[in-house]
């Protein structure tokens, strides 16, 4: 039993038997992260440098935890302070970071394919914390984890991500990470935030929430990225929340239970309702706990094989 | 390959009896007495003896189960990777004395693994080892407390352990498996 690859770089074509094992592997490491004591030994004696080129709070915690709840060696850094700003190149700074004898490199980066070029310049075990809008797999994964652990499976489930799907890398990877254990997948969102030609993805494509929501078994509601608003995809905040926010009114067409994700950080009453976010649908906590056991997973996977 | 049968079911059945009465004889009863079993087999072997013990004292006595897979020293060595399962010890094992049951009592390699796990859980006032066969050559200073039967072996040997739960029988053989003759050689030189 173990990966078909050295790294995690995403979850598009990763196999179903190895999407499994990562989430088999999670549910021993929720049970160690409920002991009083919750650190456990196998990465001991192994370094992970978590190199952040673009800001993140939750994901760098994670891993940070996780890489620390193994016994692993933990060195981070983020671009602010370091030589990155004097203009030295991702693989000068991933030579010399090699050069210390790290053994798991996890990177974030703004640049779609970085970790996939990292894996290729050095000999340590990369692992993606998301690339541009390419790829994020750990979050999927974890996504994953939440709803098959509150409904069971995966297979046959209906999930519909909603918001702004083309600067998505969680949308990405849920779609790959979804479509591979079985589960039903669309997208809903103004026509400017979903790109053209998705379905050929093998998801369906709405623009009306209101026609999803009796439908679905799952909203993953994406953050509506402040940041872009100023380009002019879409009119007004107000807007968006009128026609595409989830709220207890447009809940209100649901045939059955829904669950609500959303991957963090919230824009209250933008995609999503305060209220709603609060709710006993919202498993927006509950994804940032298991977000720990499935990094700690991954990293279990990826550091103990030769 | 040769196959000697240790014990038959019968055989199986009357040691885990007499196991059973020697740990409430050793502990004047189950007060604060709780098992736990190292998965795989040694969990099935720690039911089975809570079972005999409650039928002997007409109390339940706790049982869990221990992975020790992440406490393992042999883990990056490994090209096959063991496979991760879940330590369900749903009692608070602090203050408990604890009796601790593996099928086979080898290298004690594992025993070590699965004290350091119970630490990192709780502080139980102390933990007590059981073992279904001890076959010797320890690498650690480890000993049982509770053995159904000592085998001589030589490294040659494999001690199997057969139980209803997995296997779908009752039943401990000891097979002469062929192993690289070089590497027992430099072991038992090693002793």
């Amino acid at each position: 039993m173990k990966l078909h690859s050295r790294h995690l770089l995403g979850l598009d074509g990763m196999p179903k038997e190895d999407i499994q094992l990562i989430l088999d592997t999670a549910i021993s490491f929720k049970e160690v992260l409920e002991r009083p004591i919750k650190k456990v030994p196998p990465l001991q004696g192994k370094t992970i440098a978590n190199m952040f080129f673009e800001s993140s709070t939750r994901t760098r915690l994670s891993f940070e935890l996780a890489e620390r709840r193994l016994s692993a060696d933990v060195v981070s850094f983020t671009t602010v302070g370091s030589s990155v700003t004097k203009g030295e190149t991702l693989k000068d700074t991933a030579r010399n970071i090699e050069a210390m004898k790290i053994d798991m490199v996890v990177i974030r980066h703004s640049a779609p394919g970085a970790a996939h070029f990292l894996s290729r310049v050095v000999d340590a075990n990369v692992l993606n914390a998301g690339d541009g809008s390419h790829e994020h797999p750990t979050q999927a994964l974890l996504d994953m984890f939440t709803l098959r652990d509150r409904h069971g499976t995966l297979e046959g489930l209906k999930v519909c991500i909603v918001g702004d799907v083309t600067h998505s890398r969680v949308a990405r990877s849920n779609i790959f990470g979804l479509k591979t254990m079985g589960a039903h997948v669309s997208v809903c969102g103004p026509a400017t935030l979903i790109p053209r030609e998705i379905e050929k993805l093998g998801v369906d494509v709405y623009h009306n929430l209101e026609d999803v929501i009796p439908n679905v078994d799952v909203l993953n509601v994406l953050r509506i990225q402040l940041e872009r608003q100023e380009r002019g995809l879409f009119p007004s905040l107000r807007e968006y929340h009128r026609f595409f926010g989830v709220t207890q009114e447009k809940m209100a067409r649901a045939t059955r239970p829904i669950t609500i994700m959303h991957p963090g950080p919230i824009n209250r009453d933008v995609e999503i309702s305060a209220d709603l976010a609060d709710s006993e649908h919202s498993v927006i906590l509950q994804q940032v706990t298991n977000g720990v056991a499935v990094r700690m997973a991954v990293l279990y996977l990826l550091g103990t094989t030769n | 390959m040769k196959k000697t049968k240790l014990f038959d079911a019968a055989g199986l059945r009357r040691t885990v009896n007499r196991l059973a009465h020697e740990v409430v004889e050793k502990n004047k009863g189950v007060e604060d007495l709780a098992i736990v079993g190292i998965r795989t087999r040694g969990d099935y072997l720690a039911r089975r003896l809570a079972q005999k013990i409650e039928e002997i004292e007409h109390k339940p006595v706790p049982v869990g189960s221990l992975d020790i897979t992440l406490y393992r020293d042999d883990l990056h060595g490994k090209l096959e990777q063991p496979q991760l399962k879940s330590t369900e010890i749903l009692f608070d094992v602090t203050g408990k004395i604890l009796v601790l049951v593996d099928d086979v009592l080898f290298t004690g390699r594992t025993v070590r693994a699965a004290l350091n796990a119970l630490m990192d859980i709780g502080r139980p006032s102390s933990i007590q080892l059981l073992v279904l066969v001890d076959r010797g050559h320890r690498e650690l200073p480890i000993k049982a407390d509770f053995a159904g039967k000592n085998v001589p072996t030589s490294l040659r040997q494999q001690v199997q352990v057969l139980l209803e739960e997995a296997d779908k029988e009752d039943g401990v053989y000891l097979l002469d498996a062929k192993v690289d003759a070089e590497e027992i050689e430099q072991k038992e030189k090693k002793q």
